[in-house]
């Protein structure tokens, strides 16, 4: 197979990630995420009626409970979703009690309700996941390349990943009412580990080949690796693609954003590894080294 | 090739046990086949092979509460945060759930109480049943007053209390055979319970919960063993009601309900139903992907895929595993990287027979190589699996049912496609690969 010079058209890759990391960034700074009532404690409450039922009709009666609630939605057939501040079991069963006196039979689909103080810790928790997850990762690919360089580059396309995930999230928080609770946590988690994944297989190359061919430059032997893994990495992604589009358009409401997540972050981690891990590498190998070659005995 | 022989009928015997692990029960004609039962060394390894499914798949209630700890000593707390467990664990079973979880975890300062009721839909009950921070207390009445007339400023405080009965049910008498309440007091219960009952003997003795009369049974006797029996005309219910309040009332610590997940029946349902059909697309787009690329490997590939499915299935069985909605999600996930160690290992082949090598040798050459990269890409995977997991339950990590159900689905799917992509595919193309 000819080897493809990828490596020339380093900038093309660097515009492609930052036409999609620019906008969810300044998205993150505007809109930030929307966190779910997992991160900020509250209710949710889906309910479902047997008869056609109006949003305003029910807005009246939550009034009258004096219960404050955000806009509802409609999750379906008859069917609505409430946010509120956190409310009791009690307080929830007498405004049940008056929607079914109006409105005949009211199915309860779900009910949740976090207090505040547990949403401040789960945020922290998660965040020391994150951390920990990072630094083990990291860890294990400095200590498998016994090169921090490796280590570096495949942290940043780790770091990219995570920006497109965060970044499309807040898109979609902003426009879609997407929340992010603690399933976007474990994708984002899941991406991470993704990420590096398909970056190792690359790499695992460029240091086979380096043992081999010693006079060849970083830009080759990266080229060669890139043509090398490219099919393997593309099938292997399109196989997990497919499972996730499935459970994106098949499965049900309470996954789909959670499949969304790690849709977006395989595609992400299977890009980044090619046209940013590897390109970063040659370039930072290059200023080390000075355009010279990258010779590991 | 003897070695690889025995492998081969290896295979075909795994694949022959995990089927008949996974096969529910289904009646051909007269005869009814699968949903076998495992029972070996005398009960000691049990399994019924039902898929155990977790709350948001079966519908029920999940509630954290949390406990007031102010007024109770520092060393003290940990054996009420237990106790509190026992009496909610007792309510529970009196309540009748098959199943339920009822955990205790130190989070910081705060004392919890993790309660999973699955399959409880009537919630309303449910949560006064268990949350509910009542107080029970035992009341004399004061001198010179009526129990018909008498109003609560009529009863005074005994130094008996909730804390000090062990525990209430419901009796038969015996000779009428109505139901009747029994009574177990704590040892310096019991000791408060017969100062009381000889002070007030042929007198009303008022039991309060929340400050609301529950009954004022009159005192027949001095009782110092500590265990005693309200009768009075109770229908079954009654007494069942009443021993459930008693026993609530036996809460050493209020505690208060800081999480509370409602799930239907029919979302959990619909949610199992969305998501087999999910995976069944998926698995179908992924087979003809497979065989379209690979062409006669990508059948081999095929076949172990479905090993693979047989195997994880049977081993979520074993374990067992309680499988959450997010834990579907990662076995269906599993399954479109299942095939990464196949599309590696042929990909290299592939490789090794363009620089012209022979089949046999193109093979060898591609599952050696291969093994390096599928080995370091997975344990990043790993990795993270264990952070999610979180398997010494640190209290810094997140401890949520649906993420561990995630990261334990992906990490059993990480392993067992290691397995069936080195020992199942590469046996598979040894045996029925010619090329």
């Amino acid at each position: 197979m000819d080897t493809i010079n990828f490596m020339k058209y380093k900038l093309i890759y660097l515009a492609i990630s930052s036409l999609v990391i620019i906008p969810g960034v300044i998205s993150l700074f505007i809109w930030g995420l929307k966190p779910s009532i997992d991160f900020t404690g509250g209710s949710l409450w889906e309910i479902k009626f047997e008869k056609p039922t109006e949003i305003n009709t029910i807005n009246k009666i939550f009034q009258e409970q004096n219960l404050e609630h955000l806009p509802i939605q409609v999750s379906g057939n008859n069917q609505f979703l409430i946010r509120m501040a956190p409310i009791s079991e009690e307080e929830k069963n007498r405004a049940k009690q008056r929607l079914a006196d109006n409105f005949g039979v009211v199915d309860e689909i779900r009910f949740e309700t976090v207090g505040p103080t547990l949403g401040k810790e789960l945020l922290i928790k998660t965040l020391t996941g994150v951390i920990l997850a990072a630094i083990a990762i990291l860890s294990y690919v400095g200590w498998r390349f016994k090169d921090k360089m490796y280590g570096v580059c495949a942290v940043i396309a780790m770091f990219h990943d995570s920006l497109v995930l965060l970044g499309t999230f807040s898109l979609l928080g902003h426009f879609l009412n997407v929340e992010v609770g603690t399933l976007f946590v474990t994708a984002v988690l899941t991406v991470l580990s993704f990420s590096v994944h398909d970056t190792v297989v690359v790499y695992d190359r460029i240091r086979e080949s380096t043992a081999h061919s010693k006079n060849r430059s970083m830009g080759d032997l990266a080229n060669k690796a890139i043509t090398e893994t490219m099919t393997r990495s593309l099938n292997n992604s399109l196989t997990i693609i497919f499972m996730l589009t499935a459970l994106t358009v098949l499965g049900g409401i309470t996954v789909k954003w959670f499949a969304v997540a790690l849709l977006i972050g395989t595609i992400s981690g299977t890009y980044s590894s090619p046209f940013v891990a590897v390109p970063l590498l040659v370039v930072v190998s290059g200023v080390s080294k000075k355009g010279d070659s990258l010779v590991k005995s | 090739m003897n070695k690889t022989r025995s492998l081969g009928l290896f295979i075909l015997a795994i694949t022959i046990i995990t089927l008949l692990i996974d096969i529910p029960k289904i009646r051909i004609r007269d005869t009814e086949i699968g949903g076998y039962s495992i029972d070996i060394l005398n009960g000691k390894f049990k399994r019924d092979l039902n898929i155990r499914k977790g709350l948001d798949l079966a519908g029920g209630v999940h509630v954290v509460l949390q406990a007031d700890m102010e007024n109770i000593a520092k060393e003290d707390r940990v054996s009420a945060i237990d106790a509190a467990k026992k009496v909610i664990e007792r309510r529970v079973n009196l309540y009748g759930v098959s199943e339920p979880t009822v955990q205790t975890a130190k989070i910081g300062d705060s004392y919890r109480i993790l309660v999973e009721l699955p399959g409880i839909y009537n919630t309303q009950d449910a949560i006064s049943l268990i949350g509910t921070t009542a107080k029970l207390n035992f009341r004399e009445l004061v001198e010179g007053k009526d129990l018909q007339t008498a109003t609560i400023a009529d009863f005074v405080d005994t130094d008996l209390s909730g804390g000090d009965l062990k525990k209430a049910l419901v009796s038969f008498n015996q000779q009428t055979n109505e139901p009747e309440v029994g009574l177990e007091f704590t040892q310096s219960g019991a000791e408060k319970f017969g100062e009381i009952t000889k002070k007030n003997l042929q007198k009303p003795l008022a039991i309060f919960l929340d400050n609301s009369l529950l009954t004022a049974p009159t005192v027949q006797a001095v009782i110092t063993d500590g265990s005693a029996i309200i009768s009075g005309k109770f229908t079954l219910d009654e007494a069942k009601s009443y021993v459930i309040q008693l026993n609530a009332g036996a809460l050493p610590v209020s505690v208060k309900v800081i999480e509370q997940r409602n799930i239907g029946a029919t979302l959990g349902a619909d949610s199992v139903k969305r998501s087999l059909v999910a995976g069944g697309v998926g698995l179908f787009l992924v087979a003809v992907f497979m065989i379209g690329m690979y062409g006669k490997l990508g059948i081999l590939a095929v076949i172990a895929l479905f090993i693979y499915s047989l195997i994880t299935l049977a081993i979520y069985k074993l374990i067992p595993v309680v499988l959450t909605l997010p834990g579907l999600a990662g076995f269906i996930l599993s399954i479109g990287m299942a095939v990464d160690s196949n599309i590696l290992i042929f990909e290299r082949i592939k490789e090794e027979r363009r620089l012209g090598k022979p089949l046999g040798l193109s093979m060898e050459l591609g599952f050696g190589r291969a093994w390096d990269s599928i080995r370091d890409a997975n344990i990043s995977t790993l990795i993270t699996c264990f952070v999610l997991f979180n398997p010494l339950n640190w209290s810094f990590l997140v401890n949520a049912g649906p993420v561990r159900g995630f990261a334990l689905t992906l990490f059993l799917g990480v392993v067992i496609s290691l397995f069936t992509g080195i020992i199942v595919t590469r046996n598979l193309i040894r045996i029925f690969y010619k090329g």
